[in-house]
């Protein structure tokens, strides 16, 4: 692929410390292996403090600002259901939403002070987004023997809706670059998971 | 040269190590925090970093590097700049000889700070010139420029980003470290008449400043990055002057927002202006800008400073081009802007829409009640335990719970409820005393953590004691400086260099002050905790409890805690009382469970469980009088 045909905006979602930026980063290095054009916004500060963050990422030429606007992303990466949805708005029409099926309960919740039901989420998120696909982050903790490779998982949906503008060999190579050499094997199986 | 994907702040750094800087010393406060990190990481070996104890410390230390002809680099968030703004204001007085940059950044929104100050206006209060860079890209080769203009005109310079600068990535060229600028220096030459600031040397180095920065305001004007860009919105571009009469409207904008506008305009008509200078304001180019122009929308962050810069260039010349912005309601006055907001006000201002992508069906159904997620104390944090010990003591009793700035902040929220105040590095020391003194039968108490203890806290505390109050100060130590990311301070016994050198105690410092009831306490230990507070508290005067536990960020989980089911009566105190993360409902709805991927089997839930339901944790054994760290710090 040429590499000025590439233009792809997209978000990661979720909320702090479910390792959002770490593949941001490896999404990034794919690209940036490959000569193309990446910039990025992220959230750093207080909200990583389990606060909801996202990253705004946009490949290729174009464009000139880290964020987008709403109706802008080709695809959305959502760690937890509630922020996917709470990212929607971003989303182009036609564009692909992978979202991780395990919500995170907000501590708000938990002490009775707001409520919080993920399946209703989840229909939403099915009711509106045509190319919707939804992973099973238990299953996938189940298989790979690790809940903490989610979000190479998500990245091997993503690659699969055709909407990163990646290769599964650009992320490998990405991963071996980023990862150490001990979690190299089960990270490949990560995102291979969704195959 | 190379590529490297960077941080706008990693970009800074490397753009300021390019520049040959020799000295680099600040304080953590995001969004500024990595650019000093950077450096540290990066040094190529010949230039010498710190992290002072606050802003104040840092402008100093970096202004007497400056006086030997060295180029330095001080870092700060923009509340930090308060901080240090009395040597700055003097400094400008008095100048530089090699180079200074104080690098300030700025919070739109505010994402992680106090307030929504603008370094701009604080540029032409002190009359030090200011840089606004727009992308990661160009702080790289910015930072270089303002070093450049510092050593020229030997004056402090501002160079401020903002959060979407500083935080955003991009892949940028940068030079290897063969390629840096060396900058060698003479060293500092005596001159009372230049270095020691009377009010007659005053008063003539202020007319040299004014006569300089009247002149900047044309060096400005033919500074390349202040540039106009006629009609970027058109595909094709029609030539010079021509194209300059057909456009009746235009756009002033700086920073991230010039980014926003240019992805906006989406074929719509306008010419622009980007000031990347905005204090000595680039007059000439404003006046040429508005050659032919009804009207101008100014797009900017923080103060309408363009907006006003632009609406004194038409009195001042008697142009009638009416100048929109903040003040005229045409852009938020407060908050970040977003591309929505600067597409809206595109749209309203020139009347039209753009071509706009195809989107979502703008009427997407309302969703369900989303989440509302505010920043919590981690799982296992010992702050926590902290908040929780005095509580219990104090149940029943009239209090106030002064806090301070740093992770501690989170305290605020339910169901701890321990923050009652907080308003800028130390203040809740003075604070506790000025409560107390009007409301004696309130026990005042203060929070704060080790790195804001050594930054602003001790000034406090000798007022205190001097002026005989009676307040119990928290000392909250966590041996790191969580929410910057892990700086050393002076308690930690490690410089940012890595070097290894004599801690300063904290117990010893109060002591020093006369505080005679010092104690320190492992919070972790909950009941222990809870008897030394009550006894504290009782006592006479100004007192301390130092919480000495270290933040999990810096230690590892020794074991996991687990509810028993068939013990746990889901009586749900744990979860109630605590609010740890980790601690969340059984699938039943009703009894306990823990999330083992979070909890650090810290303990508490364990010591706090009627029914002793749960176990498997071990909490670390800080025992009371080691291993003093950090803790506070600008988040
Ligand atoms: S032991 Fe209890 S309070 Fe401590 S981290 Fe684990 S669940 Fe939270
Ligand atoms: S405090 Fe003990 S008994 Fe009560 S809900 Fe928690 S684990 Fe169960």
């Amino acid at each position: 692929m040429c590499k000025n045909d590439l233009n792809k905006s997209i978000i990661l979602c979720g909320v702090g410390g479910q390792g959002t930026i770490l593949a941001s980063r490896l999404i990034a290095t794919a690209a940036m292996d490959k000569d193309i054009p990446i910039r990025t916004a992220e959230t750093i500060g207080m909200a990583q403090r389990g606060g909801s963050v996202f990253s705004h990422l946009r490949l290729g030429e174009g464009t000139n600002s880290p964020l987008m606007g709403k109706g802008e992303a080709d695809l959305i990466i959502g760690f937890e259901p509630g922020e996917t949805v709470r990212q929607l708005p971003f989303l182009k029409k036609g564009g692909a939403v992978v979202v991780s099926s395990r919500p995170v309960m907000p501590v708000s919740a938990m002490i009775g002070k707001a409520s919080y039901d993920a399946a209703q989420m989840i229909e939403y998120l099915k009711a509106n987004v045509t190319r919707l696909t939804i992973v099973d982050a238990d299953r996938a903790a189940a298989d790979l023997g690790s809940a903490k490779t989610l979000n190479v998982v998500l990245l091997g949906a993503a690659l699969r809706s055709g909407e990163l503008g990646l290769d599964e060999a650009d992320l490998e190579n990405a991963i071996r670059e980023k990862v150490p050499e001990k979690f190299l094997e089960l990270n490949k199986k990560a995102l291979a998971w969704s195959r | 040269m190379h590529k490297e994907f960077l941080m706008g702040n990693e970009a800074i750094a490397l753009g300021a190590l390019a520049a040959g800087v020799n000295l680099v010393a600040g304080y953590p406060g995001t969004p500024s925090t990595e650019v000093l990190e950077t450096i540290a990481k990066r040094n190529p070996g010949n230039v010498y970093v710190e992290w002072s104890i606050n802003e104040k410390a840092g402008m100093e230390v970096a202004a007497g590097a400056a006086y030997t002809g060295a180029r330095a680099l001080v870092t700060m968030k923009q509340v930090g700049l308060n901080v240090a703004s009395d040597p700055l204001m003097s400094l400008e007085y008095i100048g530089v000889k090699g180079g200074m940059v104080v690098l300030v950044a700025d919070d739109p929104g505010p994402i992680s700070s106090q307030t929504e100050q603008d370094t701009r206006t604080f540029g032409m209060f002190s009359k030090v010139p200011v840089f606004d860079p727009a992308s990661v890209a160009e702080a790289y080769e910015m930072i270089q420029e303002a070093f450049e203009f510092s050593s020229k005109y030997k004056t402090p310079v501002f160079f401020r980003a903002t959060t979407r600068v500083d935080h955003g990535y991009e892949a940028v060229e940068v030079k290897d470290p063969e390629e840096y600028y060396v900058n060698s220096y003479e060293g500092f030459v005596k001159d009372p008449s230049r270095w020691v600031i009377f009010p007659r040397l005053s008063v003539k180095n202020h007319a040299l400043i004014e006569k300089r920065n009247a002149e900047l305001k044309d060096v400005f004007s033919s500074y390349p990055r202040n540039q106009i860009v006629a009609e970027p919105g058109t595909a094709a571009k029609p030539e010079g002057a021509q194209a300059q009469r057909a456009c009746r409207i235009g756009i002033a904008t700086q920073g991230v927002n010039f980014m926003y506008t240019l992805d906006s305009l989406r074929g719509r008509n306008v010419r622009v202006l980007r000031v990347a200078t905005p204090f000595p304001f680039p007059e000439k180019l404003a006046l040429e800008f508005m050659e032919g122009l009804d009207e101008v929308l100014c797009i900017e962050e923080l103060d309408p400073v363009i907006e006003r810069a632009l609406t004194y260039v038409c009195g001042k010349y008697g142009l009638s081009v009416k100048i929109r912005g903040k003040l005229t309601g045409d852009i938020p006055l407060s908050g970040e802007n977003s591309m929505e907001i600067v597409d809206k006000a595109i749209t309203a201002f020139t009347g039209e829409q753009g071509e706009r992508p195809e989107q979502m069906p703008d009427a997407l159904p309302q969703p369900p009640a989303l989440p509302v997620r505010p920043p919590v104390l981690c799982a296992g944090c010992p702050h926590r335990a902290s908040f929780y010990a005095v509580k219990c003591a104090m149940k029943g009793l009239k209090t106030i719970y002064c806090g301070d700035i740093g992770c501690y902040t989170l305290g605020n929220a339910a169901p701890l409820d321990m923050c009652d105040t907080c308003l800028c590095m130390g203040a809740g020391i003075g604070i506790a005393q000025g409560v107390m003194h009007m409301e004696p039968d309130t026990k005042c108490f203060a929070f704060v953590g080790d790195s804001t203890f050594f930054a602003s806290g001790i000034t406090g505390t000798v007022n205190a004691f001097y002026n005989q109050a009676d307040m119990t100060l928290v000392v909250l130590d966590n041996s790191t400086t969580a929410m910057t990311g892990h700086q050393p301070h002076p308690g930690t016994g490690r410089t940012v260099m890595g070097q290894a050198v004599e801690k300063v105690s904290i117990e010893r410092v109060l002591r020093a002050i006369g505080l005679t009831v010092v104690e320190t306490v492992d919070p972790l230990d909950h009941k222990l905790s809870v008897e030394t507070v009550k006894r504290v508290a009782a006592e006479p005067g100004v007192k301390a409890i130092i919480f000495r536990s270290p933040c999990i960020a810096v230690t590892k989980p020794k074991g996991r805690s687990g509810v028993d089911a068939a013990k746990c009566i889901a009586c749900g105190k744990c979860i109630r009382e605590l609010g740890c993360p980790a601690i969340i409902l059984d699938s039943d709805g009703k009894k306990a469970k823990i999330d083992t991927s979070l909890c650090t089997g810290c303990t508490l839930c364990e010591q706090i469980c009627p029914v002793k339901a749960i176990s498997g944790g071990a909490k670390n054994d800080t025992a009371a009088g080691t291993d003093p760290g950090k803790g506070g710090c600008h988040v």
